[in-house]
């Protein structure tokens, strides 16, 4: 929404600001102003001379030397190639100091042109006669200037006076950001009742008036309304005798700073009206009204109708129409049909000022294609009670412009009429809520100033059904905070009962999680939620994995973002394969975020949303890196028990051979291995990448901050190496197993110190030593001890097919 | 006799002078107190003494001895500073060479933001709260008193699973999830990822973050909020920031207002990183709707309270100097070390 600043001041005459007093005031009542734009910033110097004397320049043919009377002293000698100059005409004349804001071909320079005096071919020229481009304006705007050439003002102006002022160029367009809630401030008279609020000035709005020219309305239309609940108002009157001309200079300008093109006085008085008072209207040649009925109904399914911008649109049943006795003439609330439209040969003209349901004014514009000025109006929902305005207000301007003929009376189907908003009011719920002390009667002038009446009587405020905003006491606490000033409010902080400032537990282990992923040098990632269903080919997953089971997007940005992730892998590939791609090398990420299982197909209620701890990793370090932020992991949230790895986990994304899934207490909590060639291939890392990925839910079950301190051994231990040679396919996860279930309590520890496979090791086998500690907790070690518990697991050894080599 | 002990005393002085490493050193103290050595000899040699002379004679001896102990442990510990302080001279080592570092990994700017955000509301006592990034619109919308119709229900602005189900436009639903609960008072943020149907650009992102407030107690007021967001600030931008509070419109709250901090760059005198301004937008907030507290069964005549709600990657931005919000998503290690 714009509005100029002239036509504010329409409304609230002794306004007197400038424009950064304006938008700051106005930003901080409530009404955000979010720019302005003065059309004079570039301008200066720029006066209305008379052109006395035009000569022939004495070197050039195209140029001529023209005398201009500037109202004081001497004519002023200026040149000009100008082909549209006559002596008598009245000009804009920049003098000597003076700026333009650009060339005659438009283009605009930023700060204006400096205009000096100077010689054009020999010829001394003292300022510059100027086109309509060169004030910084265009032909959209000023219809009557030259294609090419000089603009002249109509005889009426006066020499020596502001050329500025004349063109209505001292104004400034104010840009606003009006929020959804103020629909009555879609509107210059519902902006100048703020701007006259918020400055404490005079609201004073047009006074309609129409005196009418005779006659009935209803011999001329009858309309029927099929659909009330979505048009509940239409009013319609007749005006007669159209005489099509342009509108006047004023109405002109006014349209122009806000955007839109005058066309002739009919069309603009329409559009002014729906600048003026925020509601679109529509006028319709009377005589192309079969029946000279209006019918307002719901369209057909797949209705077909020519808008007035030529193109046929197709309708569906929720869209509503204007009709006449046989065939629709508009789409209501969007656009008129070509069929009905106002052309230089009309004769008698139909006006409309209707109430349409705003949500499906939306849903109708989103489905035929077309959103206009009006429906973009109708859409935030009007008041039906401002169409009579309107419409009179209209008629008001008909006449007053001696466009037409206004027929008495008005065609008003409105069978709910709404009524205002009755608010109780309670100025000490009002204080409570904003922590201020603020007395009645001030309450009560800030709700005078915006219309809202008190009666007394009741204790209540009427809130008019422009304001559609008010209904509760916190209602009238804004329109108070807002007038009192949100800056006036005090400072204080809540009182009452304290509370306890804390995390939760899983954001807690999340935090570990964080703090070892980046110890262990991996710097955090994060990734979108939704993704491409093709992932899970590039991912190789097999036709029939679960994970191919996703919640969906039904209106996605694209196919690429179009389910929820259901496995945190290719955010994290796609990572590491830019990130291979940029050439940065030793690339190690991680990320914390969710994956979204859904619990049934079709999605009846919300997904499993399972936060994933994921890494990923190239360049230095390999599976047993990986392996080891896990269990350094684990080892810091408490999960300080045995973890089997379970090579056999058949993920097809991983090699074959460098996988695990990762067991804990017997429960499954993520998996890590080495990236599928062929899938970083996919990705297109040219090295070999290794990645985790821990299931927080899985794991918080068995994660815990509790400590305990176990004191510290007092009894030295007994250590035995031992060296075995081992069937290749025996995991040392299986011999420590042994090792921990036979060597019993009296067992501490038990590390590999050394693996050898090849030449001195038989054809499938490797070597193997451990090395064994053994301690009680309350005594030194006897060997007996030692021997026992050593033949136990060497014993348990042996029947696994292991040699010992003693 | 004396002598003799004399002669032995300069011999060890004129050794010990001559000697010139430990192991020399070692001998002369083997060559004159060893087994063998010149003054045990001399002790040996006491039986020839007259018993009445022995004892001056073996005090005589011992004084030697201990002088010339003396003297061997004074060049003994000169001579091993010496040995010291030329090990330390061979030792010197460039400092300026390149450091061996651990090459720590980096959090991500957006976590750094939240996690300032959540100490400076944790040390207010709120608690920090999760909910669901896939919500149902009941409580995306419905209860925060946005209508089936509201336009920013609108397709454009949400992403659909179907009609109920809705990818959370904002973590305003936390609001109605914890009120739902009933346990009051309540002070509590609520930090999340949200998703919006916007195209990706260098200001928009489709999935960004945000950190919601609410407090909900017996007499809590406007002026409460205020102070809670101005303390916000000034422990967030810094001692000397200051706020502005312009009315705005959120369906779920009334009054609602926009909170605008000064500019943090250049004090508030205008510049191009706050267009001129001088101050930049920073969250939106209000006093929570009453329909609001009703809808999820809290008696809005008892209590009051206000909300918050910020976009933490516009704080991150902002904080940090990032110009353009896909650097967020790209995770390049080159952007995620500056941090």
């Amino acid at each position: 929404m714009d509005t100029s600043l002239s036509w504010i001041k329409a409304y609230v005459p002794e306004l007197d600001v400038t424009a950064q007093e304006y938008m700051d005031a106005m930003t901080l009542s409530g009404t955000k102003v979010e720019g302005f734009q003065r059309l004079d910033a570039d301008l200066d110097k720029i006066i209305i001379g008379q052109i006395v004397k035009i000569e022939p320049h004495p070197d050039a043919d195209k140029l001529v030397v023209c005398q201009v009377d500037m109202g004081q002293g001497e004519p002023v000698q200026i040149v000009t190639g100008a082909p549209n100059v006559e002596e008598g005409q009245k000009v804009p004349v920049v003098l000597d100091g003076g700026r333009v804001a650009g060339g005659h071909d438009g283009k605009m320079t930023p700060g204006g042109i400096a205009i000096k005096k100077g010689k054009l071919r020999g010829v001394e020229s003292n300022g510059m006669m100027c086109s309509i481009e060169e004030l910084g304006q265009s032909r959209e705007l000023f219809p009557e200037a030259p294609e090419n050439g000089i603009y002249i003002f109509p005889d009426s102006v006066k020499v020596g006076e502001s050329a500025i002022k004349a063109l209505g160029l001292d104004d400034v367009i104010f840009e606003y950001e009006i929020t959804s809630n103020r629909v009555d401030c879609y509107s210059v008279i519902g902006i100048a009742r703020e701007a006259a609020a918020t400055f404490r000035k005079k609201f004073v709005p047009p006074v309609v008036t129409v005196k009418g020219s005779g006659g009935d309305v209803n011999d001329y239309i009858k309309v029927d309304v099929k659909d009330i609940d979505l048009c509940p108002r239409y009013c319609a009157r007749v005006v007669k005798n159209i005489r099509l001309a342009p509108s006047p200079k004023w109405m002109q300008r006014r349209l122009a700073v806000n955007g839109i093109r005058p066309i002739n006085n009919i069309v603009d008085i329409t559009n002014y009206v729906m600048e003026e008072y925020g509601q679109p209207m529509h006028a319709y040649d009377l005589d192309t009204i079969a029946g000279h009925q209006i019918l307002v109904r719901r369209a057909e399914e797949g209705e077909k109708f020519v808008t007035l911008d030529g193109q046929e649109r197709i309708m569906d049943e929720s869209v509503l129409m204007i009709c006449d006795g046989e065939k629709a003439v508009g789409v209501a609330g969007i656009m008129g049909g070509e069929n009905s439209m106002i052309t230089d040969s009309v004769q008698t003209m139909l006006f409309e000022a209707a109430c349409f349901d705003g949500p499906n004014i939306r849903l109708s514009a989103k489905k035929i294609g077309l959103r206009t000025d009006a429906s973009g109006k109708f859409e935030k929902g009007l008041d039906p009670n401002n169409a009579k305005d309107a419409i009179d207000r209209a008629c008001q301007l008909i006449e007053e412009l001696d466009a037409g003929d206004v027929v008495d009376g008005m065609v008003d189907v409105y069978p709910g009429v709404k009524e205002p908003v009755r608010v109780p009011f309670e100025p000490e719920k009002i204080n409570a809520l904003l922590g201020t002390d603020i007395d009645t009667d001030r309450m009560l002038e800030y709700f005078d100033m915006l219309g809202l009446a008190y009666d007394r009587k009741e204790g209540e405020v009427i809130a008019p059904t422009f304001r559609q905003d008010i209904s509760c006491t916190a209602d009238l606490a804004e329109e108070v905070a807002r007038f009192y000033g949100y800056d006036n409010i005090p400072v204080t902080l809540p009182r009452g009962e304290a509370t306890t400032g804390k995390l939760p537990f899983k954001l807690r282990v999340e935090e570990v999680a964080r703090e070892i992923a980046e110890f262990s040098g991996f710097s955090q990632g994060m990734t979108y939620s939704f993704e491409s269903p093709k992932v899970f080919d590039k991912l190789r997953l097999d036709a029939e994995d679960a994970l191919r089971q996703t919640v969906n997007i039904s209106n996605p940005l694209g196919e690429d973002f179009s389910i929820m992730r259901t496995i945190s892998l290719n955010g994290m590939l796609t990572s590491l394969g830019t990130n291979y791609n940029r050439r940065n090398r030793n690339v190690r990420l991680y990320e914390l975020g969710n994956i979204y299982l859904p619990k049934a197909l079709p999605v009846t209620e919300l997904p499993d949303e399972r936060m994933q701890f994921t890494l990923g990793m190239y360049g230095e370090g390999d599976f047993f890196t990986m392996k080891g932020v896990v269990e350094e992991f684990f080892d810091k949230i408490g999960m300080t028990k045995k973890r089997s790895y379970d090579p056999e986990a058949g993920r097809n994304y991983l090699h074959p051979g460098r996988q695990a899934d990762i067991y804990y207490e017997g429960t499954r909590v993520g998996y890590l291995g080495e990236v599928h060639p062929a899938v970083a291939d996919t990705y297109e890392i040219g090295e070999r990448v290794y990645v985790a990925v821990l299931d927080m839910p899985s794991i918080l079950p068995y994660a815990s901050f509790d400590r305990k301190y176990e004191g510290i051994a007092r009894y030295p231990a007994v250590t035995r190496d031992l060296s075995m040679v081992v069937p290749k396919n025996i995991l040392a996860g299986q011999i420590e197993t042994v090792i921990e279930q036979r060597g019993g309590k009296l067992l501490e520890s038990c590390q590999l110190f050394d693996i050898y496979e090849g030449s001195q090791i038989k054809e499938g086998y490797k070597s193997l030593a451990y090395s064994i500690v053994f301690r009680a907790k309350d005594r030194t070690l006897e060997e007996a001890d030692v021997t026992a518990a050593m033949k136990k697991i060497l014993n348990g050894l042996e029947s696994m097919g292991i040699e010992l080599r003693q | 006799m004396k002598e003799k002990l004399q002669k032995i005393r300069e011999e060890a002085m004129s050794q010990i002078r001559d000697a010139v490493d430990l192991n020399m050193l070692n001998d002369v103290r083997v060559g004159i107190l060893g087994k063998k050595g010149a003054l045990t000899s001399v002790l040996k040699s006491m039986k020839d003494v007259a018993v009445e002379e022995r004892p001056k004679v073996g005090q005589m001896v011992n004084d030697v001895r201990g002088e010339i102990e003396k003297m061997l442990e004074e060049a003994r510990t000169s001579m091993e500073a010496a040995v010291r302080e030329a090990r330390l001279k061979a030792e010197v080592i460039d400092v300026t060479l390149p450091a061996k570092k651990n090459n720590v990994g980096h959090r991500h700017p957006n976590t750094i933001a939240l996690e300032e955000v959540e100490r400076i509301f944790i040390g207010m006592g709120y608690e920090v709260v999760e909910g669901p990034e896939v919500e149902y619109d009941l409580y995306n919308f419905e209860k925060l008193n946005i209508p089936a119709d509201h336009p920013a229900k609108d397709e454009q602005d949400t992403f659909y699973i179907n009609k109920e189900i809705v990818l959370r436009t904002q973590t305003s639903p936390c609001q109605a999830r914890v009120m739902e609960q009933g346990k009051l008072p309540i002070r509590m943020i609520s930090p999340g990822r949200v998703f919006r149907s916007d195209e990706v650009d260098a200001t928009h992102s489709p999935s960004f973050h945000q950190v919601e407030g609410l407090v909900v107690d017996k007499n809590i007021t406007f002026a409460d909020l205020k102070g809670t967001l101005e303390e916000f600030a000034r422990e967030l931008f810094g001692e000397n920031t200051k706020t502005k509070f312009r009315p705005h419109h959120f369906p779920f709250t009334e009054p609602s207002a926009e909170v605008d901090v000064s500019c943090f760059k250049c004090g508030g005198k205008g510049c191009r990183f706050c267009k001129g301004s001088g101050w930049i937008e920073i969250l939106g907030c209000g006093m929570v709707h009453p329909h609001v507290l009703e809808m999820c069964g809290i008696d809005p005549e008892a209590y009051t309270g206000f909300a918050f709600g910020m976009g933490l990657e516009r704080i991150a931005l902002l904080k940090y100097e990032i110009d353009d919000m896909r650097l967020l998503y790209e995770n390049d290690t080159r952007f995620l070390k500056q941090f």
